[in-house]
């Protein structure tokens, strides 16, 4: 059986047109993988490279190198909350925040709660330093973060 | 001195700021319409290079000169890759002109990509801001739509073809060449220069690349003419015969201990003092700054009586820091540790070193574990000078490294320890710590 599902196949043969080489491809076609699947296993790695003609290795050394794709082992959540730990953050109370979600979640940064709904995730400046301190749901940007329950509580509720 | 009206960020308060027809119905395309028209591709670059603009993301660099690197007379194809993997700390304008002003920035996307003759655009979102990716997106797609781009734009012969690409949360991709390779689909290590990427550059073709709001820049000049532009800011320092003047308005990231944080556009030039008392409502809790990082992690500290310094290309460079970096003010106030601030600072930098190059690697490694051991308590006087040591040595500065992260990761370490010495000193000897207001300790998990 294969890893990809179809439309995913579809997806990144229609992205190959739009580059100069097909290894241009590897990042928006491990992107497609991990929204969907919340990983990208080595049977994906081994079908990226396959449809875009480059050992499975020429993928995983990149996907690799940004230790944001996630393997098998250890498949992200549904919602993947960012906490911003960088300065402008943290000079406005971004530990407490992430000391606060460790608790109200249980989990460690890097993990993900039991009911595979949450993973929790200390992130370098995220860029939105004037509504410090700040998180990113998935990639959507929430400011002035000041009451954990609330965030928590909001996010159960919409995703 | 008369209020700055914003130019750049005129737009971003109104209502369906970001859809394609309100942007046409304030005037939008039409600098664009006119230059295709009008202009030679070389009239464009004559102009940007009349006006003095300098890039945006932190080098400074003058935008039209860079654009004449490139080959003449090349059969193409030529690329134009925009950055923007807005990742220096503290800084933020690139995300608030794609959310709420996309089409100005792919307006100066397009004038750029006309200039300098290329045929295909990467615009490069990191993936963090995936609202701004997701406008920008829309953006595009909109001008597809309205024949802005695409085949014979606007019944000339100029194609351009633009692409969206999303990063995967890396700083180093901010890095030109790291972009490149990152595009490619490879890990974005920084390459060897020369080749510059006007010669060689994204898949082996000449390529240029800029940021955001040098785009956003370029748009503003086709509309207003380069007389504008060199009317605001500061013109070269007759006392540094490098410096090629700072002109045009310039937007302000202000973040950390102050009253409004926020983003501001105004005149290159202003002084520190004055964007954090007129702009940022002053240092918060009725405090005293310490200090503040005047344009990112990387340019290194200003203290409170350095303050009066300016806010142009020339001016961080006169109190030891590394430049103007983004021009994102941070501010740290009086009740903060020295100490704790540099630590969050070793911190990104040893997280974000690609590796390639090993006195990066392991230097910002072990500055951050110095620090560290000295934050924990158990630092030793000499410290501080081993510290200065691994700061001197890594970097393109001293020549030990490809690209500029290491210079970037040693300069606050440097001119913390010059100027803030004496705390650091009683820290050690002390063990003073009712300074400390960031508890970190959950980092260590």
């Amino acid at each position: 059986m294969s890893a990809l599902k179809p439309e995913i196949v579809e997806k990144i043969k229609s992205l190959i047109l739009l580059y100069p080489a097909k290894q241009a491809v590897t990042l928006p076609a491990l992107h497609l993988v991990q929204d969907q699947e919340r990983c990208v296993s080595q049977q994906a790695i081994v079908e990226i490279a396959a449809l875009l003609e480059l050992s499975p290795a020429e993928i995983h050394d990149t996907m690799s190198f940004y230790g944001f794709f996630k393997t098998e082992l250890n498949p992200l959540g549904k919602c993947r909350l960012w906490v911003c730990r960088s300065l402008a953050c943290d000079l406005r109370g971004a530990d407490e925040l992430l000391n606060k979600l460790i608790t109200k979640l249980g989990v460690a940064p890097g993990q993900t709660t039991k009911d595979g709904f949450f993973t929790l995730e200390e992130a370098e400046c995220i860029g939105a330093c004037e509504g410090a301190p700040c998180v990113l749901i998935n990639d959507v940007h929430s400011h002035n973060v000041s009451d954990a329950d609330k965030l928590i509580d909001d996010i159960r509720k919409k995703l | 001195m008369a209020k700055y009206e914003p130019v750049l960020l005129k737009r971003i308060s109104k209502d369906n700021s970001d859809h394609i027809d309100s942007y046409i119905s304030d005037g939008g395309y039409l600098g664009l319409k006119k230059a295709i028209k009008d202009m030679s591709p070389a009239q464009v670059i004559d102009l940007v290079k009349a006006s003095g603009l300098r890039g945006r993301g932190g080098a400074g660099f003058p935008t039209g000169l860079k654009w004449t690197f490139l080959p003449k007379d090349h059969p193409g194809p030529i690329y134009l890759c925009i950055n923007a993997d807005e990742s220096e700390p503290c800084t933020f304008n690139n995300r608030v002109l794609m959310e709420k002003d996309p089409h100005q920035v792919l307006e100066g996307i397009i004038l750029t990509s006309y200039a300098v003759g290329a045929s295909k655009t990467f615009i490069y979102v990191r993936y963090e801001y995936g609202d701004a990716y997701r406008a920008m997106e829309r953006a595009v797609k909109q001008a597809y739509d309205k024949g802005l781009l695409g085949k014979n734009i606007q019944g000339s012969s100029f194609c351009l073809e633009a692409v969206m690409h999303k990063g995967a949360a890396a700083y180093i991709c901010g890095e030109e060449t790291g972009l490149i390779e990152s595009l490619e689909g490879k890990r974005a290590w920084p390459r060897i220069k020369p080749p510059f990427p006007a010669i060689e550059g994204a898949f082996r073709k000449p390529t240029i690349v800029n940021n955001i709001e040098t785009v956003a820049c370029v748009k503003q000049i086709i509309d207003l003419g380069a007389d504008w532009f060199k009317s605001i800011g500061v013109p070269p320092d007759p006392a540094n015969p490098r410096d090629a003047g700072s002109y045009g308005p310039k937007l302000y990231c202000i973040s950390g201990h102050v009253n409004r944080p926020g983003l501001v556009e105004l005149p290159m030039g202003i002084s520190v003092r004055e964007l954090i008392s007129e702009h940022g409502g002053g240092v918060w809790k009725n405090r005293k700054a310490k200090g503040v990082i005047p344009g990112g992690n990387s340019m290194g500290f200003m203290t409170e009586a350095e303050l009066d310094t300016k806010l142009d290309f020339n001016g961080p460079g006169k109190v030891g820091c590394l430049g103007l970096g983004t021009g994102a003010v941070t501010v740290f106030d009086d009740h903060t540790s020295i100490v704790d601030v540099l630590y969050n600072i070793c911190r990104f930098f040893a997280h974000e070193s690609c590796g390639q190059c090993t006195p990066c690697r392991e230097g910002t490694a072990w500055m951050f574990k110095i620090i560290d051991r000295i934050r924990k308590g158990h630092g030793r006087i000499e410290d501080l000078n081993i510290l200065e040591e691994v700061g001197n040595q890594i970097g393109t500065m001293p020549g030990t490294t490809i690209c500029g992260l290491a210079d970037g990761a040693g300069w606050p370490v440097k001119n913390a320890i010059r100027k803030y010495r004496s705390e650091f000193e009683s820290y050690i000897k002390n063990g003073d710590k009712k300074v400390r207001t960031l508890n970190l300790q959950m980092s260590h998990h």
